[in-house]
């Protein structure tokens, strides 16, 4: 029974570690950028919730409104000025660069809204699912992650496979140049997939904050950096990948806290990476790249 | 074209560094700064020189200064302890000084980073400072404790808590050290009999934290106390804590120690009540403020005990005066950094009119002379009544316990 509970907590986690992780390999997929700063744009979602909901008083839908919006906005922005002009440079540049964001945003929101922790209020109303005769819990907010995971998981997948934007998107994923001889326009593509990334990054932040209900500036960094690992773990720029890394990195987080140790889990977990990225470099779900010899 | 900004930079450099040189120049040189650090670097050179006493005017000052992480992740406790102190001296300056001179004072951020301490060490030593009231978290406090050794400047930290931030001779605290706190909180738990089996939850990524726990669990042994959960977490896993609270609770812990800060110990509490878990929760000072956390449910705080040496709801004349002005200056209810820097200040205060010092004398001098006074003093402060300190740079103090009841922290005897 303790094992089942484990493994619950250890699925609400990597649900967590799941959704960060699409938006992630969404960005990585098309734009073949590690956006370093996607924590960050979570921890923005979550303030603007918090000031929407508990400081005007206005109801949770409007807050996950606000905040996909803004989120939007600010990823585009940040695209803009700062990664387009470095379209043509060294992929190092545009990481460092990414790393410079992130620090960006984290002190602009400890200027904006100071250092202090505050009690985030679940957006989420439904009662947690009890099984077992109550031993057994399973969250709101559990649910709804795991939900939204599968829901973006399954439109994100029909989106870049069914239409028109979405084709240009793997275009431009698979070679910029070609995609622009055919007529694509490759600053709009990576513009869009900003978008989708960052309002991504919004819910995101609404449900990490939902589930772990404490907000401070750095509360996208630590989550962001795992979400990644997530993302590497499931095979970076794959969907249904990011979901499972997500899920799986949680639950051996979990496990490993409860039968091995407290303090060895995280060596554990990256232990468990490094293992998993020795035998199959490209991730769980990572495509093979055949070699033509 | 590349080589052109660096030289330029280079150049820009120099003039600095010759401006900064001259400017130190001027000072007259009374007495030189014993340098026990034999690594004579070019800037410990150069502040050395800046640590001589100021010009005899008429209109000399007491140089204090403050270092703390006003921005960062610890933002929260630099800022509670530069305002903290800023009230202290806002009143003495009013009141006419320390030994009818004024007090000068100035403050650094530290971003709770031990290299940045040093500079800014270094950049208020620039500035003339005599007396640090600092740093505020333990790591930056011991680099920059072994330079104010080295300088032997006086150093009074409110809140370095770990027991190397005090080691050094010149060095005093006004906190408790760690290990006091382990120790304090499992005799406290034992003498009130509020449980005999007891589970840890502690940061074994942190300083603060592991050192309390350790001397806790020594602790516990002599008072009958049975651990029998001990789970850690570190910096990068403190989000979900149902794994350890599971297991806390299948080992049948009656009582929950929580040897961290706040900001985890409202997520250990919330995830504690998703689990319909209610054992008895005992923290010590890092859990102040938890109440302070906004929008946070504070029903699920109710019945958690703290071991703090302050308690901004206290009733005494001097709480609600510094409570009232902080809160007017700063917007915030004070926690125990800002009080533990208020009495920091009040502590100079009552050293330096103890050894009659005045601010014309080298740094040196007045750290001598302040270290013979210091351990003479007793200062009646926000976080103790009749504090003394020994030698040692250890304060005496009675521990508060504090018990959150309705919404608010009250006293326990």
């Amino acid at each position: 029974m303790s094992f089942l509970s484990y493994l619950i907590s250890g699925i609400s986690l990597g649900s967590v570690y799941a959704i960060i992780a699409l938006g992630y390999t969404m960005v990585y997929g098309i734009a073949k950028m590690l956006n370093f700063a996607h924590g960050d744009i979570i921890m923005v979602g979550g303030y603007m919730v918090f000031i929407v909901v508990s400081t005007m008083g206005m109801p949770p839908a409007a807050g996950i409104l606000t905040a996909v919006v803004v989120c939007t906005l600010l990823g585009v922005t940040v695209e803009r000025i700062a990664y387009k002009p470095l379209r043509g440079a060294s992929p190092l540049a545009v990481l460092i660069t990414a790393i410079g964001v992130s620090y960006l945003l984290q002190n602009l929101a400890l200027l904006l809204w100071g250092a202090d922790t505050k009690a985030f209020t679940s957006v989420v109303a439904i009662e947690p699912l009890r099984l077992a005769e109550g031993q057994l819990m399973i969250t709101g907010e559990t649910i709804v992650t795991i939900t939204t995971c599968i829901v973006v998981m399954v439109t994100l997948t029909a989106f870049i496979n069914k239409t028109k934007t979405g084709q240009a998107m793997l275009a431009v994923s698979e070679d910029k140049g070609a995609a622009t001889l055919m007529g694509i326009n490759v600053n709009r593509t990576i513009a869009i997939t900003f978008a989708i990334g960052s309002a991504l990054a919004a819910v995101a932040g609404v449900l990490l904050c939902s589930a772990y209900p404490s907000l401070t500036p750095y509360t996208g960094a630590m989550p962001g950096i795992k979400a990644f690992v997530a993302a590497v773990f499931g095979g970076i720029g794959s969907i249904p990948g990011a979901m499972i890394g997500g899920i799986l990195l949680g639950v051996i987080e979990n496990l490993s806290k409860a039968y091995i140790s407290s303090q060895l889990s995280d060596a554990i977990v990256f232990s468990v990476l490094i293992i998993v990225l020795l035998v199959r470099p490209t991730g769980i779900m990572g495509k093979k790249i055949s070699e033509k010899v | 074209m590349k080589k052109r900004f660096f030289s330029l930079a280079l150049a820009a450099a120099m003039a600095a560094s010759l401006t900064a040189c001259g400017g130190s120049g001027d000072t007259a040189t009374t007495t030189q700064a014993p340098t026990a650090d034999a690594a004579g670097t070019e800037s410990t050179a150069a502040s050395a020189a800046e640590t001589e006493a100021p010009t005899a005017d008429a209109g000399a000052t007491w140089k204090i200064g403050a270092i703390g992480p006003l921005t960062g992740g610890a933002a929260i406790y630099g800022n509670a302890v530069v305002n903290g102190a800023q009230i202290a001296v806002d009143e003495i300056n009013a009141a006419g000084g320390i030994n009818g001179f004024q007090i000068e004072y100035m403050s650094a951020d530290d971003e709770h980073d031990a290299e940045k301490a040093v500079n800014a060490y270094n950049s208020l030593k620039d500035k003339g400072m005599q007396l640090l009231v600092g740093t505020t978290t333990s790591n930056p406090c011991i680099a920059v404790a072994d330079k104010t050794a080295a300088d032997n400047m006086f150093q009074l930290t409110p809140s370095g808590s770990a027991v190397e931030c005090a080691a050094n001779p010149n060095v005093f605290r006004v906190c408790f050290s760690d290990p006091d706190q382990g120790a304090a909180s499992a005799k406290y738990i034992g003498e009130h009999k509020l449980a005999t089996k007891i589970a840890v939850i502690y940061d074994s990524s942190d300083v603060y934290s592991s050192g309390i726990y350790a001397k806790f669990a020594a602790e516990a042994a002599n008072q009958g106390l049975e651990i029998v959960a001990e789970e850690a977490f570190t910096a990068d896993t403190n989000k979900d804590f149902t794994t350890q609270l599971q297991k806390a609770k299948d080992a049948g812990a009656e009582l929950v120690f929580l040897p961290f800060y706040y900001t985890e110990a409202a997520l250990v509490l919330t995830q504690a009540n998703t689990m319909g878990w209610d054992p008895l929760f005992f923290g010590c000072d890092g859990m102040d403020g938890i109440l302070g956390v906004k929008n946070f449910d504070t029903s699920l705080a109710e019945g958690l005990m703290l071991l703090t040496p302050f308690a901004a709801d206290a009733e005494d004349d001097l709480t609600v005066s510094f409570v009232t002005t902080y809160k007017e200056k700063y917007g915030d209810i004070p926690n125990q950094f800002a009080a533990d820097s208020y009495d920091a200040v009040y502590a100079i205060k009552a050293a330096l009119e103890d050894a009659n010092a005045n601010p014309e004398m080298s740094v040196s001098d007045i750290c001598e002379a302040a270290k013979a006074s210091m351990v003479k003093i007793s200062v009646d402060g926000l976080t103790g009544a009749g504090m003394t300190w020994n030698a040692e740079g250890e304060p005496s103090k009675e521990p508060k316990a504090v018990k959150i009841e309705g919404g608010a922290y009250v006293s326990m005897e």
